[in-house]
């Protein structure tokens, strides 16, 4: 454990010192935050929360991008053959590469919540209890996708091709971006098993104080499954050299992290009330002028 | 007698169809600066790797102190240290933090600020990795190989790419580990450095070791010859320099000819008159003492850095 902490120390460090973190940490959230509130929120205080939760979820996901590309710049630059020399393994290595991510989110996400109520007129704090549970577990979980990514492919342009196959999912099939009521309810069934779902319609419910414990409790489970299989398919996976080669069936290992999600999708779409509790709690915030859009089950 | 603390017996390596180990063998005992002097692609790499438990032999055994480097996990890493071929930090890392990063890893480790001061890195303490010249880089990542006071110490071309004079800087804190008995397997083709660092020497070429033993033993094996390096300012017409008086080796690197003479006066004098009859110019002429390169070109027929 002290080495996990020693790593996580030292990377938060070097994170701090690159500029670039602090732009897509912090600015571009809030650029996306005041653009979409100005946009469609400006009217109504519940809009904003709604919204809060959906770039929320933008700032925990950044991991998944974050850390796949790190993880295979260190193998590339011959940084993690280094590391290979000291009494260290890759679980510690791995775990604090998640764990850094997540203090260093950790303060963005307070910074947006802050600025919602304060500037933007949030109606309330929503369930900051469930915000903070959804946050820890999206953000190791995102971080553990990542992580198996750069596990899983040999070159930064590999890397960068799955990132952004897996990327663009997550960004507008998830809610994350354009809510998940409006969608056709074909494509809705099918978003129910993206993690990103759990984690998005999670915030956004949380944020407008209208999730249900057994919303959270799924959605926690399903975060922390996903977080689990992820870091050890990721830890047995990685690979400290740059010549040591991943064989393409390999690659099949970063579907086998979403295996969770195939569960709680499968349940969600035959006995679970979920589409019809994300439609309702959208009308709830106030979604009138759209709701000729959303399909009936 | 003492067990060796490095013992490799019959190491055999491939990568696909490339032969980069064809059953090296050596034993370095305590204390001693071991070196495995030989050219690009020969294996020196790929050995001290195997050694360091970043590589897996295909057939064969090595023991560091009596442990397994494949199998020995996170004890093996506590007793040794190494200096890669090239090492790679964090560009903004800055190098106090670098060594106390890798001092935290270990249960025992020297005090960090003694060994800015050893390095002569104290005035860089704060400086960051990219920040640093190519020899200050190269004294960090021997610093950090020590910061565990390691039983062994593997050093990979440590001097490669760095100029004379930081080549000279690194060989003083070698030598100094030496006087310190430290336990050292250095790889290198640079014969100053062999014969200037090591206790005992390999040659190795294509993945075999050629010849093995202290710089002297080997270079006496070469018969204490003289190298004479000749250029001429015509190919040689007709005759042949193997037949000079005292030459008893000859051989031709593009156009630079390689003798070897029990008697160089007499060669000297003889190539001369020799030249003189065919018309032909002596355009250089080097004398060497006997070294290690050519304890090289006698076994192999080929120069160090070809």
């Amino acid at each position: 454990m002290s080495h996990t902490w020693t790593l996580t120390k030292a990377r938060i460090r070097l994170a701090t010192r690159n500029r670039a973190f602090f732009f897509f940490s912090f600015m571009m959230p809030l650029i996306f935050l005041f653009g979409a509130v100005f946009m469609f929120g400006k009217d109504s205080g519940n809009w904003v929360g709604y919204i809060l939760g959906a770039v929320l979820t933008l700032t925990v996901m950044g991991s998944f991008w974050g850390l796949s590309v790190q993880l295979v710049t260190f193998r590339e630059q011959g940084i993690l053959r280094r590391f290979r020399l000291a009494p260290i393994g890759a679980g510690p290595l791995l775990a604090s590469s998640i764990l850094s991510n997540y203090f260093l989110v950790l303060p963005a996400v307070i910074v947006e919540i802050v600025v919602c109520r304060f500037a933007l007129h949030m109606q309330s704090w929503g369930n900051l209890w469930a915000v903070f549970l959804l946050v820890s577990l999206g953000s190791a979980a995102f971080s553990a996708f990542g992580l198996i990514v750069a596990s899983v492919t040999n070159t930064m342009q590999e890397t960068q091709m799955i990132n952004n196959l897996i990327w663009t999912g997550f960004l507008f099939l998830s809610g994350a971006t354009v809510p998940l009521a409006i969608f056709p309810s074909w494509l809705q069934r099918v978003a129910l098993f993206l993690p990103a779902t759990y984690l998005a319609v999670g915030l956004e419910n949380a944020t407008t104080n209208l999730a249900t414990m057994g919303e959270i409790a799924t959605d926690a489970a399903a975060l922390a499954i996903g977080l689990w299989m992820a870091f050890e398919i990721s830890r047995r996976l990685f690979r400290w050299e740059p010549e040591a080669k991943v064989p393409s069936r390999a690659k099949f290992w970063v579907l086998v992290a979403f295996v969770p999600f195939l569960v709680f999708g499968t349940w969600e779409n035959i006995a679970g009330n979920r589409l019809q509790q994300i439609r309702a709690n959208y009308l709830t915030v106030g979604g009138r002028m759209l709701r000729q859009a959303v399909p009936r089950r | 007698m003492a067990e060796p603390i490095i013992l490799v017996d019959n190491l055999f390596k491939n990568y696909g169809a490339v032969e980069a180990l064809r059953g090296v063998s050596f034993a370095v005992p305590e204390g001693e600066v071991f070196g495995l002097l030989g050219p690009n692609g020969a294996g020196k790499t790929t050995t001290v790797e195997i050694l360091e438990g970043m590589r897996v032999p295909d057939r064969g055994t090595a023991r560091v102190c009596g442990l397994d480097p494949e199998k020995a996990g996170e004890q093996f890493k506590e007793i040794i240290g190494a200096v890669l071929q090239s090492t790679a930090l964090p560009d903004k890392l800055r190098v106090k933090e670098a060594i106390e990063l890798f001092a935290n890893f270990y249960r025992r480790h020297i005090n960090t600020d003694d060994l800015l001061r050893r390095f002569q890195l104290e005035d860089k303490r704060n400086a960051f990795y990219s920040q640093l010249s190519g020899g200050q880089k190269q004294r960090l990542a021997l610093a950090m190989a020590l910061v565990n006071d390691p039983q062994v110490l593997f050093l990979d071309e440590p001097t490669a790419g760095l100029d004379p004079q930081v080549r000279r800087e690194i060989y003083d804190i070698i030598e100094e580990l030496k006087r310190g008995k430290k336990t050292i397997l250095l790889t290198t083709h640079y014969i100053e450095e062999a014969e200037r660092l090591c206790d005992r020497v390999a040659i190795v070429d294509h993945g075999r070791v050629i010849a093995i033993g202290t710089p002297r033993e080997l270079k006496h094996a070469s018969a204490g010859k003289t190298r004479i390096e000749v250029k001429l300012a015509r190919p040689l017409a007709n005759g042949n320099l193997a037949n000079l008086d005292g030459v008893v080796d000859v051989r031709d690197f593009e156009g630079t000819y390689v003798l070897h003479s029990a008697r160089p006066p007499q060669t000297i004098v003889a190539l001369v008159k020799q030249l003189e009859a065919e018309h032909n110019e002596l355009q250089s002429l080097e004398m060497f003492s006997p070294s290690l390169e050519d304890v090289f070109i006698e076994l192999t027929g080929r120069r160090l850095r070809d």
